[in-house]
């Protein structure tokens, strides 16, 4: 098993960049009408979740809300599998049945893509029951954005896995705006990491645009919790470019404030680190840029290959055993599926 | 077969379930050191400790998500509701995350849980403590729902619950639970498949179509049919979803008359999908109108006689009988 500090810098970068790449991407195709439902990029969040997930094992549990797509792509599903989902084919990381919102990969120990705000922090604990049910070792990251913080379903979370012992992370993807509401209209807290503090959860602040400085917190947090299963907090303050979703113009906050942030970049200050390091020449970031870019494009490809999920599976994926298990006898349509086919 | 009471079977196909599978484990309000609110749970944190026999806070959202999560990487959550009136408060991980879970992943995460608890209206409770939620639940994809009446139902449908690979809600009869009936000894495996109604008693003039704590009623209303010269069938659903159908259908070709008695109320009740099935599928077998009892469509008042008054009883069943019977 990989260990946190052994994973390399510029692997990572190409990580972010690869995201980065993945969602501009997604946003064109969006307007192309190629993708459907509701779409939320993670763009400028990168080095949240790629941090993140390069400070614990591969067999460690991560789980995120909607805005998933960076979630999956850090745990190592391919773009292919993505856009394929976003395309809404049989080839996506969800069978096309979950869309942008519901991405899983059960192999790579993704447990989703949850669109209820709030509603997957306990799903997060009960991951973390299990762990600690069978004595394992491993940890639940679960992250969430700062909308998350106000829901009963993650009060209930945090005491319970406070209450039990669990070997959790919560990781507070904080971007100052839940859909257009400010933190400061939202949130009663001065800062979000005092919502820990009520649960006696040990809570951090974190800068989520500096990759290594949220590696560094989350795998020191982590190395305590494998000693003695506990749960913590992490408030990791980021900031995401585009709207909400694909429709939000993202008319709630000046233009000064997002460059502020992009001055800030994540991929930009990675690669200055490293460059300044003498680890990553400007070539091979051009190189590493120039892959992600095939990388996507070539998954778009992918993705407009790939068939549409098949009408007569429409009722397997309803009940685990297939549909008419113990009788189930659901109430079809009548021909509903020939309808279908017909209107195509 | 030995007499035992309803909760006593419940308290055997939970510790059956937890001897045999060590994913299997019981959490809830007041299950472990309370033994359960209704004593369901009754020793079972004395034989397999507080690993397993887990209190919890009031939480049901928190908590019965926490199942769904425990259940995403293969344990088998039972999770406890002190009533399933208070399921509502957790109705998003019940009906959002349980059952459409398997779906979104696109078959990756099945989600073998089970949430048990009392259902149905007792006595005196109230509107917030009386809720029948077999439609709400039968209405959501992907959960499966049965309500036993009798103490070998309730034991061979939890035993089965368990073990299905999906989200099963198992409605317990909240009045029933002193109930007795005859039950297989322990050492004989009792399961009874999901999706299988009963005949609990045969008969030839009208088939009358009940579940839950309608059953009893059922019963004892057939007993004053029968002194007036009708012969009523009694079909106990046992399961609402998924319904047996052909077991609906047989009864209805032999007796050609159906009173539905439904503890819930009748709006978009479970009567309605039964009276639908019937007419779209063996429309020509019925010599007169499907009639339901269910309860009234108001919230249960607390007063006594009213309350009597909103819930079905043998005078609203005699009634319903005679009319289809044109008696």
């Amino acid at each position: 098993m990989q260990r946190a500090e052994q994973r390399d810098e510029v692997e990572m970068l190409a990580l972010m960049l690869l995201i980065r790449r993945f969602e501009e991407r997604a946003s064109q195709q969006y307007q192309a009408q190629k993708i459907g439902g509701f779409c939320h990029l993670y763009i400028g969040q990168e080095a949240v979740v790629v941090g993140a997930v390069a400070a614990v094992r591969d067999d460690d549990y991560i789980i995120t809300a909607y805005r998933d797509h960076g979630h999956a792509l850090a745990r190592g599903t391919s773009a292919n599998a993505c856009m394929a989902e976003l395309f809404g084919r049989e080839t996506g990381c969800s069978r096309g049945l979950g869309g942008s919102m519901h991405f899983f990969n059960r192999q790579n120990h993704m447990y989703g893509g949850h669109a209820i705000v709030g509603a997957h922090v306990p799903l997060a604990v009960g991951l973390a029951f299990a762990i600690k049910y069978r004595g394992e070792d491993r940890v639940t990251l679960c992250f969430f954005g700062d909308g998350a913080i106000n829901q009963g379903a993650f009060h209930e979370a945090l005491n319970l896995a406070a209450l039990y012992k669990l070997p959790i992370v919560f990781i507070c993807e904080n971007n100052l705006f839940a859909m257009g509401t400010s933190v400061k209209r939202s949130t009663s807290l001065k800062q979000i990491v005092d919502r820990a503090e009520g649960y006696d959860i040990p809570g951090e602040i974190v800068d989520g645009m500096n990759f290594r400085e949220v590696r560094d917190k989350i795998a020191e947090i982590v190395s305590s919790i494998r000693k003695e299963p506990h749960p913590a907090f992490v408030e990791v303050r980021t900031y995401r470019y585009r709207g909400h979703s694909m429709s939000d113009p993202a008319s709630y906050r000046t233009k000064q404030e997002l460059e502020k942030y992009r001055l800030d970049d994540p991929i930009t200050r990675l690669r200055a680190q490293l460059t300044r390091e003498g680890k990553l020449t400007n070539e091979q970031f051009d190189q590493l840029d120039k892959k992600a870019k095939e990388t996507v494009l070539a998954s778009v490809k992918f993705a407009e290959k790939s068939p549409q999920p098949p009408l007569d599976k429409l009722y397997d994926y309803t009940y685990a055993n297939g549909a008419g298990e113990a009788g189930v006898s659901p109430v079809k349509s009548n021909g509903l599926a020939a309808d279908i086919a017909a209107t195509e | 077969m030995r007499e035992i009471t309803y909760r006593q079977a419940l308290n055997e196909a939970l510790a059956e379930e937890l001897e045999r599978d060590p994913n299997v484990f019981l959490m809830g309000e007041e299950v472990a050191e309370y033994n359960g609110a209704y004593k369901v749970s009754q020793g079972l944190l004395e034989r397999f400790g507080p690993r397993r026999i887990i209190d919890t806070p009031i939480s049901e959202n928190g908590f019965s998500g926490l199942g769904v999560g425990a259940a995403m990487v293969g344990l088998r959550p039972i999770i406890e509701f002190m009533t399933f009136s208070f399921s509502l408060v957790a109705f998003d991980q019940v009906v959002n995350n349980a059952p459409n879970m398997f779906t979104m992943s696109g078959g990756q995460f099945n989600i073998p849980i089970t949430f048990r608890g009392p259902n149905g209206p007792a006595h005196q409770l109230g509107a917030t403590h009386s809720h029948a939620t077999e439609p709400l639940y039968a209405n959501a994809p992907g959960l499966k729902v049965c309500t036993p009446a009798t103490p070998r139902d309730a034991k061979g449908l939890l035993k089965t619950a368990v073990r299905d690979n999906n989200p099963v809600l198992v409605l317990e009869a909240e009045l029933l639970y002193s109930s007795k009936g005859m039950v297989e000894p322990p050492d004989e495996e009792l399961l009874i498949p999901l999706g299988q109604a009963e005949v609990k008693r045969e008969g030839s003039d009208v088939s009358i179509i009940c579940y839950s704590q309608t059953v009893p009623l059922a019963l004892a209303t057939a007993q004053k049919l029968e002194d007036e010269d009708i012969s009523a069938e009694i079909v106990d659903l046992r399961s609402i979803k998924p319904l047996d159908e052909k077991a609906i259908f047989d009864s209805v070709a032999k007796t050609h008359r159906v009173v539905i008695v439904e503890q819930d109320c009748p709006f978009c009740g479970v009567g309605a999908e039964v009276c639908y099935r019937i007419q779209q599928n063996i429309f020509d077998e019925l010599d007169a109108p499907i009639i339901r009892v269910s309860q009234e469509d108001v919230p249960m008042p607390y007063n006594e006689r009213l309350e009597k008054a909103v819930l079905p009883n043998a005078d609203k069943v005699i009634a319903a009988v005679k009319k289809v019977c044109y008696a």
